[in-house]
């Protein structure tokens, strides 16, 4: 077995115990077995509300929503190629964050909330695109109209929470932050849904991503139509993002961390290397999640904080290992 | 134009210019607001304060604080961003990209919830530490590795160090309701409501840094050619390095304490200067510190009239300015070959 297997198998594992955990851990507690049992076959079970309506579609949640933010980061990272980019980084979760704090602050109906967030998400990928869009196409040039834009609608938001009282106000921080704690199985639909028309398709860009990787001349000296290829990265990895922000909010550094990691345990830019980044998403979201849950227990905290807290060690991490290449 | 070369009388007549320019806005931001003065009550407020006299009183309590910190916040901001951008060689370096202000608000959010401070004078020292501490820990992180610290390495470490610390703050926020509902308003950055204390506190940093950066001018020339050259013309490289991240600090720190987190004045000044002047830092550092305060304040006249009688916070008003501003200097060519 190759280690990329063996990695992915490590880590497919992980997901299995850590959602076995995310099934029995809680406020409430409930028997390992009996939450197995219930979550799996027993219906009638007492427990079958919260297992059932709380616990599982949350770790579903989690998990799907790990493997699209990673599997979304992988692609921005090897299009670019520069580790430290990432949707979130480039103003996508802003410009989902933007139009839900305005549906918050103004007191609108929720219900509209993740089709705002999506419409607000894909909305301003497109209009990176466009603005960075000069006599053809700079990753560079992507990442720093992303910066401008996140720059913008970040003064937007502030302008909404300045604005508007505060209770409306917190209600928006609130889901700024980014929280799994009201998934539902509506939720876990929606992701899947996703998740199977966008992850397949990352999966299917992996050889243009390898030959882009190369310089642009030897791209096109291959055949790979330079800008078609990187639209279709583009518009595969901001669905991924929009999808995610829509669901449950901002969730920061998964899609940036992930895909660093899998890169140094598993090398360079492959189809097992982003099996293994989407799995690892997976975990660490699980993980980021349990952790959110339980420190604080009963106060459970956002899961987007706990992501983020996970980003001080990793910028360390990076700091390490650029001084050891230089 | 070959702007390098301007005549003593070209400068003399452009710096008169925008001495005039800052003197004017000066004035318009006295009398301008939900109530407005004409120009004998603002004189008389500066020179013959009536205490019974309620438009003199608003133009002496508000007006005169406010005022004087946009034109040392905006020196600030302006000068920072001239510095950093000609000591790296980078047209992103500025005080807003570079993490600062997401250090400041990060440490007097901080402090509202554990310290349980309140007043903005309180703040003070946090958004200086905090402002410190990021600036430098962004720097660090983007010169890490062999290519130095690229344009697009600052902007992205920048971003990922903000994003971060933007998380941290908002769990604090998240935590307590009534830290929320204090530090909004100083997030977004304004002017008003901060009063003389805060001046008093950081005169005299200011002073300094703006003096120690304008007589830096021929050394950030040299090093703005690049490091070999700078050796070359018998730069000590590292000391001059070293005093420039220690003015733009204190400047940048200062501004952020006095003003809140407002975003582009230090990007946008002096790369105006620049495309007028050419490339002598010399002249820069001198004219974005004249016209820095100019956009501040504008920015922040702006943010009085348009939605009165609200306000929009000064930090809102120029972001909305200086984003598009960013993106088309980044849609230029010239940052394409940096």
């Amino acid at each position: 077995m190759t280690r990329t297997a063996s990695l992915c198998t490590a880590s497919a594992t992980g997901i299995l115990a850590l959602a076995v955990v995310g099934l029995v851990v809680g406020d409430f507690p409930v028997p390992a077995r009996e939450a197995l049992a219930t979550a799996i076959w027993d219906r009638g079970s007492e427990f079958d509300f919260v297992v059932n309506s709380l616990r599982f579609p949350r770790v579903v949640v989690a998990v799907l929503a790990g493997i699209c933010l990673a599997v979304s980061g992988a692609l921005f990272q090897t299009l670019i190629d520069n580790p430290l980019v990432s949707p979130d980084i480039i103003g996508i979760d802003t410009g989902a964050a933007a139009m839900a704090v305005a549906v918050l602050a103004l007191g609108l109906d929720t219900r509209l909330l993740p089709y705002a967030a999506f419409a607000g998400a894909v909305g301003t990928a497109g209009l990176i695109f466009v603005l960075s869009w000069r006599r053809g196409f700079s990753g560079g040039r992507l990442v720093l109209v992303g910066i401008g834009i996140n720059a913008l609608l970040t003064a937007v938001i502030t302008y909404m929470l300045v604005r508007f009282p505060i209770e409306r106000v917190s209600a928006a921080a609130r889901w700024q932050a980014g929280t799994l704690s009201s998934s539902s199985w509506g939720d876990a639909r929606t992701l899947a849904i996703g998740m199977a028309l966008l992850v397949p398709a990352a999966f299917l860009l992996i050889r243009q991503l390898r030959v882009m990787q190369l310089g642009d001349d030897t791209a096109i000296a291959l055949g790979v139509g330079l800008e078609p290829s990187r639209l279709t990265v583009i518009i595969v990895g901001c669905g991924l993002a929009a999808t995610v922000v829509a669901v449950v909010g901002p969730l920061g550094f998964v899609a940036l961390l992930v895909p660093h990691v899998a890169r140094a345990l598993a090398g360079a830019f492959s189809g097992g290397v982003l099996l293994l980044t989407a799995l690892l998403g997976a975990v660490m979201l699980l993980s980021a999640d349990l952790v959110a849950q339980r420190l604080f227990a009963p106060t459970v905290l956002p899961a987007g904080v706990v992501t983020a807290a996970m980003g001080g060690p990793y910028l360390l991490f990076v700091l390490r290992r650029f001084n050891r290449a230089a | 134009m070959d702007a390098g070369r301007l005549s003593w009388r070209c400068h003399l007549a452009g710096l008169f210019g925008a001495g005039a320019l800052l003197i004017v806005v000066g004035l318009l931001s006295l009398r301008y607001g939900v109530l407005r003065v004409d120009v004998a009550t603002v004189w008389d407020a500066v020179w013959h304060y009536d205490r019974n006299n309620q438009s003199q009183v608003v133009v002496r309590e508000l007006r005169v604080p406010r005022t004087i910190i946009g034109i040392l916040a905006g020196a600030g901001f302006a000068v920072a961003g001239a510095l950093t951008q000609g000591v790296t060689r980078n047209p992103l370096g500025s005080p807003g990209i570079l993490g600062t202000n997401a250090g400041a608000a990060f440490a007097v959010v901080t402090a509202i919830y554990s310290a349980g401070i309140t007043t903005p004078a309180g703040y003070v020292w946090f958004a200086f530490a905090g402002a410190l501490g990021a600036t430098v820990l962004v720097y660090l992180v983007a010169s890490a590795g062999a290519s130095g610290p690229t344009p697009v390495k600052l902007a992205l470490a920048g971003a990922v160090i903000s994003a971060l610390l933007g998380s941290w703050t908002a769990a604090l926020l998240l935590l307590d309701l009534e830290t929320l509902d204090q530090a909004r308003f100083w997030l977004a950055g304004s002017l008003s409501g901060r009063g003389t204390e805060e001046v008093e506190l950081l005169l005299p940093v200011v002073a300094v840094a703006l003096a120690a950066a304008l007589c830096m001018g021929r050394q950030v020339n040299a090093l703005s050619l690049g490091e070999e050259m700078a050796t070359g013309l018998g730069q000590r490289t590292a000391l001059v390095r070293a005093t420039a991240g220690l003015c733009v600090v204190a400047l940048a720190g200062s501004a952020v304490a006095m003003a809140g987190p407002v975003a582009f004045v230090g990007l946008a000044v002096p790369h105006i200067v620049r495309s007028v002047l050419g490339p002598d830092y010399r002249w820069i550092i001198l004219y974005s510190a004249l016209l820095g305060p100019c956009m501040l304040l504008g920015a922040d006249i702006v943010g009085r009239l348009i939605i009165s009688p609200a306000e929009l916070q000064v930090g809102i008003v120029s972001a909305a300015i200086g984003a598009p501003f960013l993106i088309y200097l980044v849609r230029g060519t010239k940052l394409a070959q940096l």
